[in-house]
């Protein structure tokens, strides 16, 4: 559910994009800030959340950054054998691997099908969902929302079933109409059609947060704006590329940088559907990857150097994030 | 139905004005619609696929029934579903789990709320960045180092060890939180300041206008927070399958929906039976709230 949080600090309306967010009026925040000052006081609110946080999130980070210089397996987990510090090795041996470069190939092929998909799926559905009628709209909004709300495992699941060789609906449909070669097919035996399977639920499941954004942003932009455009003469395609789309740019981009950030995480989808990682590992990604080395392997040094690869470049991300922000003017 | 109003501002046109703005001729806006429904159908399939094949028959299930009605609905698919593998319980492990996450995490969220956003002070800025970025880390990485700090934490308390439930609703209040934090600030931040100076010419501590003025004012904002932690632990199989090993009495749903897939064999009455009690406590969630929900990505700090 992280990735929709950035949202509230993006202003749907261009014009105001510089202004701080969660502000009801530009002109309150002042006020508050300079007459609210009582030295300790918001740090015992703050107390609370943040020992959570320091020990739930500060502090297993920090474990999994040592754990992954450590040669850490079953034996030293329960102290049959010492622990040894090896530096970089678990890394040096990952970089030697060609199994981690191609897994690493396959997790950002992936993501950046998943992402471009239900970025052009939500998108064109939130641009036709303008010119529908109302309870059109409302039907498609709400089906949307229950593909939204169906649990990873769950939607895992139906999709499976569906393709499933023998008694799957798509299987079935297929032969009646004619293509025999379906019969018993196996959706999930050929790694990139495993694949396709994989991000067809996600996008699924994922679109409609992109279509309900990027709707409310078309939404944000005001009448009185596209009016005056078409009174001077423009064109329907005319005012989608040369207000709308600029108007909707800041949305865009933390539309994008949410889906880029949340498909690189996926788990449960490749896990359940490819049955751990699908044949010989075939359609691993980084982060099945790395806890089947650790949990089915034993090998927890190794799984942390894994975790601590995917949680740097997810940083890296998220920085490229925090300077966009930036850019476009929104304050913390 | 008027549900989802995605207007994110409070005087922006309701979602039925909008066509005006793109107003088209009939026809095209025929084509429109008959696109938008196609493509609602599409979506809405695999839901109602999952729906009617609980209601199958098993018989008709395992001949490869395609059809897409069923003359016979039975509920033997529910009934097996909830027979074996203890599902009831498991299903009441799942609800307390997630309501345990939802309250101490919405309280502990809206307290730092409070301060990131009704306080001015040093650090302010710098934790609001920690928070964004705490928000990113792939919490199935830290599945390893979680795993033994439980596993420690459950010889000093045995509550929050391994194979409590414990030990899940932990984990997650930890992960619910930075999100929890960063969607509240908003709803508390759109409090007019005049109204903490009123309650403080009246004599009111700053707690006392916290929990008796603060918060009844961002009870809404406080519903649509908790459905997402109630959502990300709910629909969570990763910590469950890691951190309860041995005691399957405090196993989670998506876990026990997990042991009826078999190789070659799988139960789909069963499977489909199952989903279908997982995926209603959170559909009635998510309709519950949509509206504030929405209303809350797209701008409701704006109050």
């Amino acid at each position: 559910m992280t990735a929709l949080a950035p949202l509230q600090a993006e202003s749907p309306r261009g014009n105001n994009s510089t202004r701080p967010s969660g502000t009801p009026t530009a002109d309150s925040r002042p006020v508050r800030r300079s007459k609210v000052k009582r030295g300790l006081e918001p740090w015992l609110y703050l107390a609370p959340a943040f020992i959570v946080l320091i020990a739930l999130l500060g502090y297993p980070i920090f474990q999994l950054i040592n754990v992954s210089l450590y040669d850490y397996r079953q034996a030293q987990v329960s102290g049959k054998a010492p622990l040894r510090f090896t530096g970089l090795e678990n890394y040096q041996k990952l970089f030697a691997d060609p199994q981690f470069w191609t897994v690493l190939g396959n997790t950002v092929m992936f993501a950046a099908a998943c992402v471009v998909l239900t970025l052009l799926v939500g998108s064109t559905l939130a641009v036709l969902a303008t010119r529908l009628r109302p309870w059109v709209r409302s039907t498609l909004f709400i089906v949307s929302l229950g593909a939204w709300a169906t649990p990873a495992v769950t939607g895992s699941a139906v999709w499976l079933f569906l393709f499933d060789p023998t008694l799957g609906l798509v299987n079935k449909t297929l032969v009646s109409i004619g293509l025999t070669q379906f019969a018993g097919h196996s959706w999930t035996y050929d790694k990139w059609s495993g694949f396709g399977l994989v991000a067809s639920e996600v996008v699924w499941c994922s679109f409609p947060f992109v279509l309900v954004t990027v709707y409310a942003g078309i939404q944000a932009i005001s009448t009185e704006v596209i009016e005056a455009a078409r009174i001077d003469g423009a064109t329907m395609p005319r005012i989608a590329r040369s207000i709308m789309l600029p108007m909707l740019r800041p949305i865009v981009i933390v539309v994008t940088i949410q889906s880029i950030i949340w498909n690189f995480k996926i788990f449960s989808q490749i896990y359940i559907m490819t049955n751990g990682g699908g044949i010989a590992g075939q359609n691993l990604v980084l982060n099945v990857y790395g806890y089947q080395q650790a949990f089915a392997a034993s090998l927890y040094g190794l799984g942390s150097a894994l975790g601590v690869i995917m949680t740097a470049l997810l940083m890296a991300i998220t920085l490229v994030y925090l300077r966009i922000l930036k850019r476009t003017g929104e304050a913390l | 139905m008027s549900a989802i109003n995605v207007s994110p501002r409070t005087n922006a046109p309701s979602a039925a004005d909008a066509p005006q703005k793109f107003r088209r001729n009939g026809r095209r806006r025929f084509g429109a619609d008959a696109a938008a429904l196609a493509i609602a159908v599409v979506v809405a399939f695999p839901l109602f696929w999952m729906v009617l094949s609980a209601l199958k028959p098993k018989t008709a299930l395992d001949a490869g029934d395609a059809a897409p009605f069923t003359l016979e609905p039975s509920l033997e698919s529910f009934g097996r579903v909830l027979a074996v593998n203890n599902f009831g319980q498991y299903f009441l492990n799942s609800v307390i789990v997630a309501l345990a996450v939802v309250v101490i995490s919405t309280i502990l969220a809206f307290l730092a709320a409070v301060a990131l956003t009704r306080y001015n002070f040093k650090m302010r800025t710098k934790l609001l960045i920690i928070i964004l970025v705490s928000q990113m880390v792939p919490v199935e990485a830290l599945t390893i180092p979680l795993f033994f700090l439980l596993r420690n934490a459950g010889e000093a308390i045995p509550l929050v060890g391994l194979n409590q439930l414990g030990s899940l609703v932990l984990v997650h209040v930890g992960f619910s939180i930075p999100f929890a934090i960063w969607m509240l600030r908003g709803f508390v931040a759109a409090v007019p300041v005049e109204i903490e100076e009123a309650a403080r010419l009246d004599g009111a501590s700053s707690f006392r206008f916290v929990r008796s003025i603060l918060f009844p004012l961002v009870a809404p904002g406080v519903v649509a927070c908790s459905v997402f932690s109630f959502i990300s632990t709910w629909n969570d199989f990763l910590f469950a399958k890691t951190f309860i090993i041995s005691a399957q009495e405090n196993q989670t749903l998506p876990m026990a929906l997990l042991t009826f897939f078999k190789p070659d064999q799988n139960d789909w009455g069963a499977i489909m039976a199952g989903s279908v009690i997982m995926t209603i406590p959170v559909l009635i969630f998510f309709i519950a709230v949509q509206r504030k929900l929405v209303s809350g990505l797209a701008g409701a700090v704006k109050g």
